[in-house]
């Protein structure tokens, strides 16, 4: 790869009490790239996203951010060097509308009052810049969204805060056919915008459609990282089953039994 | 330079085009409000249209109750509740419950009649120390419930009980602590000058008048979602004939004896407004208000939005238990006294009946500081027509025991029907 990762991780370990959850994870995120994290449950993927959102702290390991040597231990601190994540579980409140739930925790001011009229063009202006038309109206409540418009929200509230690298956790594991359409196309036009988008889903589909590079994980280690273009469906199966498909993946030997 | 570049906000406009002209006309915001009933969004309808059968039925069966100085009456009784009952919309939004409210309104009212009475302070001394006993009441609970993570029933069970402990230690088995400083008095039994009436009405209707018409002002300028004028000005039309309405009928004489004239606005009703505007502001303007509405909404969801959840909560029960010393002092007020038995019988069942009758939610997440308003006119109305119609006692206790029933049954049906039509 040419260019400076936005985000990358050397030598990354996780142990939970006897469970090496991550070995040695090397893993990269490039800007205006889709990285897909695959991997069978239990293989260290959701550990990886929250050692990068700060929920964990690495055991061992680097962190560089833009090239520069970080250490994230807090949300926090993850928000502010522009790293977002999207859970599965979309964590929106229902009785609030778009706007509020877009700007959740991070209200704009103006003295003691919020500023409704700047929160509502906001939101408008980067629900538009992602070119999302299904939304009704921004004052709209989130409970009365679909599931691929409550997602739509919840990415839409990642970015709203000029973010560069954005991590989404199954995005599509709920929707219907049309609404994963939606949601993919969402993520492609994130990485054309120039951010490091890192995609984690068992959808295979959704995977050789819109990812640029596929790093597989088999049982906390990186069994490969390619480029989608070089691999085949089956070949990513086997690197998620079996942590090795022909000359790709973990050598033999240093495939746990 | 080009000239075909499209700015963001134009761009952003023609992409949510619903939203200028989501409700064009009174017509169709009429349509939408009707959705929105239908859908369970009944906000404060059903308490405005049982308030209005209350009235209409209770001014057929007695002559007396639509006289001017049994409404003078009716205000100054639901006063308290009121109070109480707002304070209670801050617990019940995080879908908790204090069940202590009652007793800890008769504690900081005991507190203020005994620094009165014991240590000679003034009233400002005493009311001070009577809210701040409340706070600190406040305080302790939402630490037991938010950090200890006991349930919010259980811990306002028993300050349910140790605070009438406290209370009979305080004042003495069987005794009670005279209120007789002219100014406490006064809250309930005095009224404002007649001149001074019609000024705050005059001006509370001509403010709310031009907030509207400036924030609509404001929204259509900057092309965000707004209001139908004509829907913002049948809603200040609306208020006018309520604030206008109440004081023509309260400024007018209501004495029966014509050498001793009573007229004017009692004083309760100003400083229950005064309350309603603060925190309706509160709730709806401010960080604090909207992190409590999503604590009470999902609470996960706040947490990862970086909300302090357990200082929300501790916060809720201050402002709850706050409330509840100032209604206690506002009971003490009107009753001229503080017993033993203030603050108990049914006084918390009243506000939270008060506050749900309203429309905020037993589950959390919904209702507003207006929502005590209205369902507590509906509880002191209940309680005044039927004295009027002089019932037994026990008539009072089922009525308002299926009124609250009834209300919870229509939170629960809306919040199902919500849940069907998918609006929060």
């Amino acid at each position: 790869m040419t260019g400076t990762p936005l985000l990358e991780l050397r030598n990354v370990n996780k142990i939970f009490g006897a469970v090496h959850v991550l070995h040695d994870v090397n893993f990269a995120v490039h800007p205006g790239q889709v990285t897909a994290l695959v991997g069978d449950n239990g293989a260290g993927k959701s550990t990886l996203v929250k050692t990068v959102a700060g929920i964990y702290a690495a055991d061992s390991g680097e962190q560089y951010f833009e090239g520069d040597r970080v250490n994230i231990t807090s949300p926090k601190e993850a928000s502010a060097l522009g790293i977002e994540v999207v859970y599965q579980d979309l964590a929106l409140c229902d009785n609030l509308d778009i706007v509020e739930n877009m700007f959740l925790g991070r209200e704009l001011k103006k003295g003691l009052a919020l500023d409704e009229s700047t929160m509502e063009q906001r939101a408008r202006e980067t629900l538009a810049s992602l070119s999302v038309r299904t939304v009704k109206s921004v004052r709209q409540g989130v409970a009365s969204l679909s599931g691929g418009q409550r997602q739509t929200v919840a990415i839409a509230k990642a970015v709203l805060w000029n973010s560069k690298v954005v991590l989404l956790d199954e995005p599509t594991a709920a929707l219907g056919v049309a609404q994963t359409r939606q949601v993919l196309d969402l993520v492609r036009r994130l990485a054309d915008q120039g951010l490091g988008v890192v995609l984690i889903s068992h959808n295979m589909n959704d995977v050789f459609e819109v990812a640029d590079r596929i790093t597989a994980l088999y049982l906390g280690r990186v069994a490969a990282d390619v480029a989608t273009k070089d691999v085949t469906h089956g070949q990513i199966v086997e690197l998620i089953t079996a942590g090795r498909s022909g000359s790709l993946g973990l050598a033999p030997s240093a495939t746990p039994a | 330079m080009s000239t075909d570049t499209t700015p963001t906000s134009g761009l952003a406009g023609s992409d949510f085009a619903s939203d200028s002209h989501s409700a064009s006309g009174l017509r169709e915001a009429g349509r939408d409000y009707l959705t929105r009933l239908r859908g369970g969004d009944m906000g404060a309808l059903p308490a405005s249209l049982g308030l209005l059968t209350l009235v209409i039925g209770f001014s057929l069966a007695s002559d007396t109750f639509l006289t001017e100085l049994n409404i003078a009456n009716l205000i100054t009784q639901a006063g308290a509740i009121c109070v109480l009952a707002m304070g209670l919309v801050f617990v019940l939004l995080l879908g908790d419950i204090d069940l202590s409210a009652g007793f800890t309104g008769a504690t900081g009212a005991a507190v203020m009649a005994l620094m009165i009475r014991d240590q000679e302070q003034g009233w400002p001394l005493a009311v001070l120390a009577g809210v701040a006993t409340g706070a600190v009441i406040g305080l302790v609970i939402g630490v037991l419930v938010a950090k200890l993570g006991i349930p919010s029933f259980v811990v306002t069970l028993a300050f349910f009980l140790a605070l009438q402990g406290a209370l009979l230690r305080m004042i003495g088995e069987g005794g009670s602590v005279r209120v007789d400083d002219d100014f406490i008095r006064g809250i309930s039994i005095d009224n404002m000058s007649v001149v001074a009436g019609w000024s705050l009405a005059g001006g509370i209707v001509a403010l709310f008048a031009l907030a509207s018409l400036m924030k609509h002002r404001r929204q259509v300028r900057q092309n965000l979602q707004h209001l139908p004028l004509s829907v913002v000005l049948v809603k200040i039309a609306g208020l006018a004939v309520v604030v206008l309405g109440l004081a023509a009928v309260l400024n007018a004489n209501r004495s029966k004896n014509p050498n001793f004239p009573i007229e004017g606005i009692p004083w309760v009703l100003p400083l229950v407004a005064s309350l309603l505007i603060f925190w309706t502001y509160v709730l709806t303007r401010t960080t604090f208000g909207r992190h409590l509405y999503a604590v009470g909404g999902n609470r996960e969801a706040a947490r990862r939005a970086g909300i302090n959840v357990d200082r929300i909560r501790v916060q809720a029960f201050m402002i709850g238990s706050s409330m509840a010393a100032m209604s206690g002092i506002i009971a003490a007020s009107n009753a001229g006294k503080v017993s033993a038995s203030s603050g108990g019988s049914n006084t918390l069942l009243y506000a939270v009946g008060a506050a749900v009758i309203g429309g905020t939610s037993l589950f959390g997440g919904r209702g507003k500081a207006r929502d005590a308003v209205i369902g507590g006119l509906v509880i002191a109305t209940i309680a005044n027509g039927l004295g009027l119609l002089e019932q037994p006692s026990y008539i009072n206790f089922v009525v308002t025991g299926s009124v609250l029933l009834l209300a919870a049954a229509v939170d629960a049906v809306s919040r199902r029907r919500r849940s069907a039509a998918g609006v929060g």
